[in-house]
C-alpha cells in the first residue's frame, strides 16, 4: 500500500463515495417432483382431482401429500380423493406489492383445511371482497382452464355460497 | 450439564445500511469487541463457530467467508445455517466436549444487500407452495390472524408492543430505530399484510454479534465477568404450515420446559427477571412470551397494557428495543443472548433492568417460529 492510500485511510473515509457492486444469484434449478407429488399434480392437471395421502398407522390424511408420515415415521400408503371443499383456518390480505407476489395486490392468501384432510394447504382466495374474509368460512376449489401440472392448476378457492 | 459461561460479548451497531462494512468488516469489529470484553486475545480461542445463511449473503458456503476476520485461521472452525442462538448451542456443546475450553461464536447479516421478500419466499416448498408468492411477512400475518382469532389479542395490544420497544430503543445507542410513537401511529401506518401494519414489522438491518463461551475451568482464567449458562434447549415443529396449529407454539413450549428443567426453574413467571424474545413482528413478542411460560396463554396483551413488560415492570421484555428496533436476521438471536449477558452483569446502561439474577434469551429459525432455541442465563454459578 502506497503512502497516498495510507493518507486516505487516516482521513477515516470522510468524503469517500462507498462503492457498491451490483450482482444477483441466478442459477437454473430443476426440482424432480418425486413420484408422490407427480401423482398429485397429474391428478390436478388431468382429472381436476385433489388427492391426499393417508398414514395407515395414525390415520392422519396429509395434504399436500408426502411420502412419509412425519409423526409416525412410516410410509403413507393410502391415497384419498378429496371433494375440493374446505374451511379457512387463517388468512391474510397482502396489500403491499412485495417482490415475491406475482399477482396484483390485494391478494388473499389462506390456509385451507380441506374436508377429509387433517392438515391444511396454502392457496389463494378469490371471489370475495377482502373485508368479508373470515376464519372458519367454507370455500371450494376453482380449477384453472389451462392446467400445466402445478399447484396453480387450482386457480384459487372461492367462498361456498350459503344455502 | 457441566458448567459453562459466556465470558465475552461484542456487537456492531445495528443499522439499516452499513454501507462501509463488508460481512468480514462487521465480524472483525464484533469479534475484537468480544475479545476485549473477555480480556482475551485470539490465541485464547480454541475453536470458532460462524453462523450465516447463503441466500442472505449472496454466496455459497457463506460461513467460511468470515473465518479469517473471525480469527479462525489454524483453528477448528465449523458453521451453522440459521439463527445465532443455534450457532451458540453448537458452540456450547463444543466447549463442553472436552476438546475445547473456549468457543467463539459469530453471526452476521446484511439485510440491506438483498430483497427479503424473495429470500423468504424461497423458504417455501418449491413444488407445492413457492409459486403462490408468499414470504415471511404474509406468512407471519397469517399466523398473527390465527393467534388473535384464538386468544382475542387486539391490534391495539400489538401496536403497544411497537410503542414499547421503539421507546426502549431510545436508551440503546446500538439500536437502529429509536422512535417516539403512539398506538395510533402504529395503527395508521401502512397496512402491509392484514393484520400487520408497517410499524408491526421489524426493519431490514445490518449487524454482527460475537460471543465467547468457556467451560468452567477456562471461565475462571479470564478477567471477564462470566454469565452462567443454566439451561438451554431447542425444539422444532413441522415444516408445512398446514400441519401445525399456527396459533400456538408447541415447539417453544417444549424447548422452554426443557431449558427451565435444566436450570432448576420451577416457576418461570416468578423466577425469570428479564427476557429478550424474538419480536420480528409485534404479535410474536406476545405469542412467544406465552409459549415461554412467562405469562398465561392469552394473557400477554392485558399484562402489557398494565406495564408489566416495561423496563421498570415486573418482567422487562426486550429492554434493548428488540428486533422491532433493528432486525439483522441471523445475528438476531445471538444479540438477544448478548443483551441478557449485559443485563445480568448490570452493564446495560440506560436500559438496565432492576437487579436481574436470571434471564431468558430466545431465538427462532424458520417461517412463523418453526423452531425455537431457549437460553436461561444466570448471574450466579
Amino acid at each position: 500500500m502506497g503512502t497516498k492510500d495510507n493518507a486516505v485511510l487516516d482521513q477515516g473515509f470522510d468524503g469517500i463515495e462507498p462503492m457498491v457492486f451490483e450482482s444477483q444469484i441466478s442459477v437454473p434449478y430443476s426440482w424432480w417432483a418425486g413420484d408422490t407429488a407427480t401423482y398429485f399434480l397429474k391428478g390436478l392437471r388431468d382429472e381436476k382431482k385433489i388427492r391426499a395421502l393417508k398414514c395407515t398407522s395414525c390415520g392422519k390424511t396429509y395434504i399436500p401429500p408426502r411420502k412419509t408420515c412425519p409423526v409416525c415415521f412410516v410410509p403413507n400408503t393410502e391415497w384419498k380423493d378429496l371433494s375440493g371443499t374446505g374451511t379457512v383456518q387463517s388468512f391474510t390480505i397482502a396489500r403491499r406489492q412485495l417482490a415475491a407476489i406475482s399477482k396484483k395486490v390485494p391478494v388473499i392468501y389462506a390456509l385451507i383445511k380441506l374436508d377429509g384432510a387433517d392438515t391444511a394447504m396454502l392457496h389463494y382466495i378469490e371471489g370475495i371482497s377482502p373485508e368479508k374474509m373470515k376464519i372458519g368460512m367454507k370455500v371450494q376449489a376453482e380449477f384453472a382452464e389451462d392446467r400445466k401440472g402445478t399447484i396453480q392448476d387450482i386457480a384459487f378457492f372461492k367462498p361456498v355460497k350459503e344455502v | 450439564m457441566d458448567k459453562a459461561a459466556i465470558i465475552g460479548v461484542g456487537m456492531t451497531s445495528i443499522e439499516g445500511n452499513k454501507v462501509r462494512d463488508t460481512f468480514a468488516d462487521m465480524a472483525w469489529e464484533a469479534v475484537n469487541k468480544a475479545l476485549d470484553d473477555a480480556g482475551m486475545n485470539i490465541n485464547d480461542i480454541d475453536n470458532v463457530i460462524t453462523t450465516s445463511n447463503d441466500f442472505w449473503d449472496g454466496r455459497t458456503i457463506s460461513c467460511m467467508a468470515v473465518g479469517d476476520a473471525s480469527g479462525a485461521a489454524h483453528k477448528n472452525v465449523s458453521c451453522v445455517e440459521g439463527d445465532g442462538t443455534f450457532g451458540a448451542f453448537y458452540g456450547l456443546t463444543r466447549a463442553l466436549s472436552g476438546s475445547y475450553g473456549t468457543t467463539l461464536v459469530t453471526a452476521h447479516t446484511k439485510g440491506s444487500q438483498s430483497v427479503s421478500s424473495l429470500i423468504t419466499n424461497a423458504a417455501f416448498d418449491p413444488i407445492y407452495e413457492r409459486s403462490l408468492g408468499m414470504d415471511m411477512i404474509s406468512a407471519c400475518a397469517m399466523q398473527a390472524n390465527a393467534y388473535m382469532n384464538r386468544t382475542g389479542i387486539t391490534s391495539e395490544q400489538l401496536a403497544l408492543v411497537s410503542v414499547k420497544n421503539h421507546g426502549n430503543a431510545k436508551k440503546n445507542p446500538l439500536s437502529q430505530m429509536p422512535l417516539d410513537i403512539t398506538v395510533n401511529d402504529v395503527l395508521k401506518s401502512e397496512m402491509i399484510s392484514d393484520p400487520l401494519h408497517k410499524l408491526d414489522c421489524s426493519p431490514v438491518s445490518d449487524a454482527c454479534c460475537a460471543i465467547i463461551i468457556a467451560n468452567e475451568e477456562r471461565a475462571a482464567k479470564h478477567k471477564g465477568k462470566p454469565v452462567w449458562i443454566k439451561g438451554v434447549s431447542f425444539c422444532s415443529d413441522a415444516f408445512f404450515f398446514g400441519d401445525r396449529d399456527l396459533s400456538r407454539a408447541p415447539a417453544l413450549e417444549q424447548a422452554a420446559k426443557k431449558a427451565y428443567a435444566m436450570a432448576g426453574i420451577k416457576n418461570p413467571m416468578k423466577e425469570i427477571d428479564t427476557a429478550e424474545v424474538y419480536d420480528a413482528f409485534t404479535y410474536q413478542e406476545l405469542m412467544w412470551l406465552e409459549g415461554l411460560g412467562l405469562c398465561a396463554d392469552g394473557e400477554s396483551g392485558r399484562l402489557l397494557e398494565k406495564g408489566e413488560f416495561a423496563i421498570d415492570g415486573r418482567l422487562p421484555v426486550n429492554a434493548s428495543g428488540g428486533l422491532l428496533s433493528g432486525h439483522p436476521v441471523i445475528a438476531a438471536g445471538l444479540i438477544r443472548i448478548a443483551e441478557i449477558v449485559k443485563q445480568l452483569r448490570g452493564e446495560a446502561g440506560k436500559y438496565q433492568t432492576k437487579n436481574p439474577k436470571t434471564g431468558v434469551a430466545h431465538g427462532v429459525n424458520g417461517l412463523c417460529g418453526q423452531s425455537h432455541c431457549v437460553w436461561v442465563l444466570g448471574k450466579d454459578k
